[in-house]
């Protein structure tokens, strides 16, 4: 065996692995560098480095409405998907009751359901129920996409948990309700914050669903770069996509830093 | 009063697995007592319904004399240990044990001088502030006992609390164990599948099999006269030798060992008449060897095992039985194929 041979297989892969990083972070890396383009057309060359495109961002009205509508929806529809999620999970974990079983899969359902399906489903049954659609429909469905991934991560860290604890807590003289919050919850907070998380990250990048879901005016930022990208290329695109980037990378990012920083007991 | 009382309880898991099956319980004020046996035998299944984390299907369950089917566990009044500790993680040492006080309407300097106090019985002095994870498993132990103690529990409750320690630790802590338990006068229910544990511990001796109890008993008891086979194999080396009953006397019962030859046994479990078939018990550790001709069983060495201070010999007698026979060594072992001559006392051997 030649001693260079393993050389060449090791730059090999290297190489590759570098190729794909630059598949997956270039248009990542393009749309930011061109936020920060002077000039009009949203292309390389860059002519001149500058806020203007986000000063805009700011000043337009319509765009700004469409980032409340989906920070006050990502934030309601998790906060809901979370509260249901736990007690779910925890319904699934710690006791045992008739239909178990079918309860768990129809709640991972909506996973496995390609989301066109469920926007469809979802939209026919107001209709059957004779209801227009509305803020609430909207609420009701990405509570709906994100509760699967709660209930999972909930779930992944019960089962790591050992009864135990809940059981000491009992034996101590805890009821139910207190050794909830007194044990359960903050050991399970680091998974409770991190489905939290997962949902408002889901809920703020979802488009296809909420496309059938959202009433005629409402405007998500996904579905607002959607319709802005229908009549033109404006930079101000680039701008509002580099804001989504700072805010879908960094959330996640602090909620893990919290996480292990509460997990450090500190 | 009994601290505890079990009265003809059963659980079941399902129509096929009855985990315990219709045992009555007595655990007297102040004593240890044992649960012991194999896994799978209903043992911790018995103290999860006096702890009340299982509810029985039948029976009654009374602590200190009150009826306690219905009553959740965190109004029982008692202290658990877990195998694995259980402490919480998240809670300093302090807050850890002074857990179960702040459910019970302690005042705060009350807590503090009671959580003091519960770390110096432990041993551990001094260690409030620190997190469980920066303690040793023996360190965990002890602040559980600790945090179950401080409460004043009517019911000490011990989940095969040593088995997660390694040995030398496990030792210790069972000595000391045992000494805090004497010292508190903590009526104990502790859950074992170690002999050795239930045999040094324990005031009451309670051997399980298969949702059954097979005898209960005080250790000497248990382990001197055992009333079945089960009993007899589970706590130390037993040899079991098929036999036949000859002659029942005043001084002894004479059994026939076939080509063996035969045996005088001073003991047995149930009374039985000549030409009955019984197995004899003879514990290894009793068995005394001689030089051949010296009356008792002639027997050859089959096999030998050393271990230093002791050794294990297969002993054949004619016939092909082989007997267990362990001894610790003053001189030289036996050598294999030699034959000897094994003296068994009456007092030591029994009828099942």
């Amino acid at each position: 065996m030649s001693a260079d041979r393993p050389d060449l297989g090791w730059n090999g892969l290297q190489l590759l692995t570098l190729c794909v990083y630059i598949f997956m972070f270039a248009p990542i890396i393009v749309v930011v560098l061109l936020a920060f383009n002077s000039a009009r057309t949203g292309s390389f060359p860059m002519e001149g480095f500058s806020f203007v495109w986000f000063g805009k961002l700011f000043e337009n009205a319509s765009i700004m409405d469409a980032f409340q509508t989906s920070l006050v929806l990502a934030v309601t529809s998790s906060f809901l998907a979370t509260a249901i999620g736990v007690m779910a999970a925890i319904a699934l974990i710690r006791y045992s009751f008739k239909g178990k079983a079918v309860i768990n899969n129809l709640l991972s359902l909506p996973l496995l359901m390609p989301e066109v399906v469920l926007g469809v489903a979802l939209l026919m049954f107001l209709k059957f129920l004779e209801q227009p659609r509305s803020y609430m429909l909207l609420l009701l469905g990405h509570t709906i996409l994100s509760l699967p991934y709660v209930v999972l991560v909930v779930q992944a860290r019960l089962v790591g948990m050992r009864q135990h604890y809940e059981e000491a807590a009992m034996s101590l003289g805890a009821n139910r309700l207190q050794t909830f919050f007194a044990v359960t919850l903050p050991l399970m907070a680091p998974a409770v914050l991190g489905g939290f998380l997962f949902a408002a990250t889901l809920s703020f990048d979802n488009i296809t669903a909420t496309l059938f879901w959202k009433k005629p005016g409402i405007e998500t930022v996904p579905t607002k770069i959607f319709a802005m990208l229908r009549t033109s290329i404006s930079p101000e695109i680039n701008a509002l996509g580099a804001v989504m980037i700072v805010i879908t990378v960094a959330l996640p990012l602090v909620g893990g830093f919290v996480v292990r920083r509460f997990a450090k007991g500190k | 009063m009994n601290a505890v009382e079990l009265h003809r309880i059963t659980r079941r898991f399902s129509s096929a697995v009855v985990a315990v099956d219709n045992i009555d319980l007595t655990v007297p004020a102040g004593a240890f007592v044992t649960l012991l046996g194999p896994s799978g035998c209903g043992k911790t299944t018995t103290l999860r319904m006096i702890a009340g984390l299982e509810t029985p299907d039948e029976g009654d369950v009374m602590i200190k004399g009150n009826r306690m089917n219905e009553v959740p566990i965190h109004r029982r009044n008692l202290g658990m240990v877990f195998q694995n500790y259980a402490l919480f993680p998240h809670k300093t040492i302090y807050d850890n044990v002074a857990f179960g006080l702040k459910y019970r309407n302690v005042g705060k300097d009350e807590i503090r001088r009671r959580v003091k106090q519960a770390l110096d019985i432990v041993r551990l002095p001094g260690v409030e502030e620190r997190f469980p994870a920066q303690l040793s498993g023996g360190q965990q132990q002890r602040i559980a006992l600790a945090r179950a103690l401080v409460i004043e529990p009517d019911v000490l409750l011990l989940d095969e609390p040593l088995s997660a320690l390694d040995a030398n630790l496990r030792e210790e802590m069972r000595v000391e164990l045992k000494n805090i338990q004497r010292r508190i006068g903590v009526a104990t229910v502790f859950v074992t599948h170690d002999q050795g544990e239930a045999l040094a511990m324990s005031d009451l001796v309670v051997v399980m099999n298969k949702g059954h109890i097979e005898q209960m008993g005080a250790p000497t008891e248990v382990y001197e006269q055992p009333r079945s086979e089960f009993v007899a194999s589970f706590l130390g080396n037993a040899n079991f030798l098929p036999a036949t009953v000859r002659q029942v006397a005043s001084d002894g019962i004479s059994v026939d060992l076939g080509a063996a030859g035969a045996l005088l046994v001073s003991d047995a479990a149930r009374p039985v008449s000549p030409g009955e078939a019984v197995k004899v018990v003879v514990r290894a550790e009793k068995i005394d060897i001689a030089p051949p001709g010296n009356g008792g069983l002639s027997a050859t060495v089959a096999d030998v095992d050393y271990l230093g201070s002791m050794a294990r010999y297969q002993m054949e007698l004619p016939g092909g039985h082989r007997l267990l026979s362990l001894v610790s060594l003053k001189d030289r072992a036996l050598e294999l194929g030699q034959s000897v001559s094994l003296q068994i006392n009456p007092r030591h051997c029994r009828i099942l």
